[in-house]
């Protein structure tokens, strides 16, 4: 065997060097193209100022924090559209909390939105078996009516100067408060992904569920900390909004599930599962809060961004598509 | 561990009268077998015999009903496959068990993984372990590859070594050699004799008789859910392990029966000097109707990409086609149907069957205009189609809308034959149609053909085991590297041997 497998090394390496292709580095290759070609064309406009892109930085935040999370669930096969209703619901459940109660409670409030809504996400779909995608669009429906519902369509201001300073409103030095939290939360993914057991369940789960589990994984349970997880990240990602806007709205987060998932697989994440690249999606979120600031400075209407927005998401999947 | 050292008379598992049933049906009724380590033992079995329940036993898929498993002496419960796992019983898969996203020495410490500092994981320690194994295993893979992106042969090695780094005592490969080619088959036969020094018990199922003699040690077949033989393989002949295997049935079943055709038939298909983008090179080709002509080779020899041809998949380059006289460019799959041409495929789970959709669903698919009433769909000429189709073919199942994945493997295959032969074809191409099937089941679709071709149509048989295609073909075509190398008679073969020795190019 030994002679056989001896021959054939050097074209096994040249397949997996092939196999280190444009597909999964497309996203850096990407993001340095559009942001020298805004840099070139939107100069005038004011694309290369510190203020800018610190304010792309900041306006991605959310965005970032929710793709770490949603990286995990895309890498385990599975898709969460609550995203963006869970942050809306979040924000206004963290804001009428700490009118009422208090900073602390307020906090836990909003997360605890978020263990709810994840934790049935997941328990539907562990257990159940229905599939995360129809739970997860009824979810999108039920928490942004909820959100709606409790507050009677009404903004809710927040007071705590505290809270704003913490979740986003507020700079640490010279450092936005919300670039603190993008990087801490892609750090704390990468390694969990990378480095922990339960990432590499993760994968193994998204990868092949029937292997994951005769190799001893409890499959069911690894999908249900990811969905749970994905929810709590969301909450977290609404009282993110919430600081930095400064009180809670139904309306935070909607439609920001697109942009995630859109982040995710343009980072390189394999949208069959078994493949989550954590830095990649950073910059998949990045990529997009460039292309969103390139274009308001371009002077699109919202309308035409849209349209942009869209062909970038068709195009993300498809390049993720296998040969 | 030298192989001085290996207690080879004492089981590692012993297995006592054990029984399983599924709900009012009994699968396995009163099983022994004793596994020793530094044997291959051979589990052999028609498909529904009881092998791969057993193995799931073994494995902790299932649980059994009644009975003892013992392992080194000590009785143990097998509840799940964790269970197993602790016991020393490690799974070499057929289909396989692999995530082909990560790393090979990812996959080897799947779940087991070493942590360093901070309880992260060591990728580094998993790496230098895989690449402890495969030296010792005397195999040279690269523990960072990535499994996705080798070949069939290899995830079997990461399969095996995955179970030793378990500290597996058992390995039980299911039909391991299934896809292999030959080379690696040679391969797989030297480590299994490198495994069996390092006192590794394995079990080896498989369907091939030949292979089965040339790896192990003691064979147990079982029927019906009992144990009918088990001995040293030494002690016993061919004839016997297949009576065994077939019990009541005449193991004479394979044996060429002469059909009554006219030399002078109208020629169905004739090819002269087919090319190919791949591998083929020069073809040619003569089926006359009521023929069965089989086709031998190599692999690699260009068997399935004439067939490919054949059914419109790949385009010539050139040569000359012709179906029923008439020259023809196959430029498609449907258009290679409309010329009366019909495939079944190699892999039946991939290319053949619909495997989620019901027997019915899958018998009716290529015929859905025959079972209209107007512009829908008519149940009941589709339950009579079935019932008709299902009664011809001796499928057996219990119900027709119950999914076809979950008929035996012999009965899926029926499924396809009876599927493909319905839409009436001039010309049927079979590639390894009775691949992993019982020798009960290949004797009825050999039946099968045999009545196709006598009501006037041709046949095209690809088969890589000898006994079936002597059985069944009125001549045999051997090809080696694409080309048309030798056409025989049926009656100019005397044996098996002989046109063993005319496919590896060694008889003149």
């Amino acid at each position: 065997m030994s002679s056989t497998a001896t021959t054939e090394r050097p074209s096994l390496i040249s397949r997996i060097t092939a196999h280190m292709d444009w597909r999964s580095n497309i996203i850096y290759i990407a993001f340095i193209l559009v942001f020298v070609l805004f840099s070139v064309m939107l100069g005038d406009s004011g694309f290369l100022t510190g203020n800018n892109l610190l304010n792309i930085v900041r306006q991605t935040a959310t965005i970032s924090v929710m793709a770490v999370a949603m990286t995990f669930v895309i890498a385990n096969a599975e898709i969460d559209l609550s995203v963006g209703s869970v942050a809306g619901l979040s924000s206004v459940v963290t804001a009428m909390a700490i009118t009422h109660y208090g900073l602390l409670p307020g906090i836990l409030a909003g997360l605890a939105s978020g263990a709810v809504i994840g934790a049935i996400n997941g328990g539907l779909v562990a257990w159940l078996k229905i599939p995360s995608f129809l739970v997860t669009l009824g979810m999108l429906g039920l928490a942004a009516g909820l959100a709606q519902w409790i507050t009677g369509s009404a903004p809710q201001p927040i007071g705590d100067r505290w809270y704003i300073l913490i979740f986003g409103g507020g700079d640490f030095g010279p450092v936005p408060g919300l670039l603190v939290w993008t990087v801490l939360a892609v750090a704390v993914g990468w390694i969990v992904m990378n480095r922990t057991r339960f990432g590499r369940q993760v994968l193994a789960t998204g990868g092949n569920p029937t292997a994951a589990a005769y190799t001893g994984i409890r499959t069911a349970q690894i999908k249900f900390a990811v969905l749970l997880t994905s929810g709590i990240v969301a909450a977290l990602a609404g009282m993110l909004y919430a600081g930095r806007l400064e009180s809670g709205r139904f309306q935070w987060g909607q439609g920001d599930e697109l942009t995630v998932i859109a982040a995710v697989i343009l980072g390189g994440t394999s949208l069959f599962g078994g493949r989550g690249a954590i830095i990649g999606t950073l910059f998949g979120s990045l990529f997009m809060g460039l292309v969103n600031n390139g274009l308001i400075l371009a002077g699109l209407d919202v309308a035409q961004q849209q349209v942009v927005r869209g062909a970038i998401i068709i195009a993300a999947v498809a390049l993720s598509r296998k040969k | 561990m030298g192989a001085s050292a290996i207690d080879t008379t004492t089981p590692v598992v012993r297995m006592r009268d054990v029984v399983k049933d599924f709900g009012p049906v009994s699968v396995l009724k009163m099983v022994d077998m004793d596994i020793r380590a530094g044997e291959v033992h051979a589990l052999a079995g028609e498909n529904g015999a009881g092998k791969s329940t057993l193995m799931k036993i073994l494995q902790g898929v299932y649980t059994i009903t009644s009975g003892t498993i013992e392992v080194d002496g000590r009785e143990v419960t097998i509840r799940d496959t964790a269970d197993a796992e602790r016991a020393g019983i490690g799974m070499v898969f057929q289909e396989f068990s692999l995530i082909p996203s990560m790393t090979v020495a990812q996959n080897i410490s799947l779940n087991r993984e070493q942590r360093g500092r901070l309880g992260l994981i060591d990728d580094r320690a998993a790496e230098n372990e895989a690449r402890r194994i495969f030296d010792d295993l005397g195999v040279a893979l690269d523990p960072r590859a990535t499994v996705g992106n080798l070949g069939t042969a290899y995830w079997q090695l990461v399969e095996i070594a995955k179970a030793i780094a378990k500290d597996a005592k058992v390995l039980v490969m299911d039909e391991p050699t299934a896809s292999l080619a030959k080379h690696e088959v040679e391969n797989l036969f030297a480590l299994i004799e490198r495994l069996k020094h390092r006192g590794i018990a394995i079990v080896y199922i498989s369907h091939r008789m030949d292979e089965i003699r040339r790896v192990a040690d003691r064979i147990t077949v079982l029927r019906d859910g009992s144990v009918v033989l088990s001995d040293q393989l030494s002690e016993l002949s061919s004839p016997q392990i297949i009576e065994a295997i077939i019990g009541r049935r005449l193991a004479s079943d394979l044996v060429y029966r002469e059909r009554e055709r006219d030399p002078e038939a109208p020629i169905i298909l004739s090819a002269v000097g087919i090319a190919s983008a791949h591998v083929l090179r020069s073809m040619d080709l003569t089926v006359r109707a009521g023929e069965i002509v089989g086709l031998a080779g190599l692999m690699g020899s260009g068997r399935t990409e004439f067939a490919r041809v054949l059914i419109g998949m790949d385009r010539p380059t050139r040569g000359e086609l012709r179906i029923d006289g008439e020259r023809r460019v196959l430029s498609g799959v449907r258009a290679a149907q409309r010329a009366g041409i019909a495939l079944i495929p190699e892999d039946r789970r991939e290319q053949g069957l619909v495997l989620e959709h019901s027997v019915s669903d899958n018998l009716v698919l290529p015929v859905l205009g025959t079972v209209m009433r107007g512009p829908f769909v008519s149940p009941a000429k589709i339950a009579r189609l079935t019932d008709h189709l299902v009664r011809t073919y001796g499928v057996k199942t219990s119900d027709p809308d119950m999914p076809v994945n979950r008929l035996s493997g012999g009965n899926q295959q029926k499924v396809v034959v009876a599927k493909w032969i319905n839409t009436a074809p001039r010309l049927l191409v079979m590639d390894e149609p009775t691949a992993g099937v019982d020798i009960g089941t290949k004797t009825e679709i050999l039946d099968m053909v045999r009545d196709f071709a006598s009501q006037g149509n041709a046949v095209v048989f690809i088969s890589s085991e000898l006994p079936e295609l002597l059985a069944v073909a009125d001549r045999i075509v051997v090809l080696g590297e694409g080309s048309t190398f030798r056409a025989l008679e049926r009656a100019e073969i005397e044996s098996e041997e002989q046109l063993q020795l005319i496919i590896q190019g060694e008889a003149a």
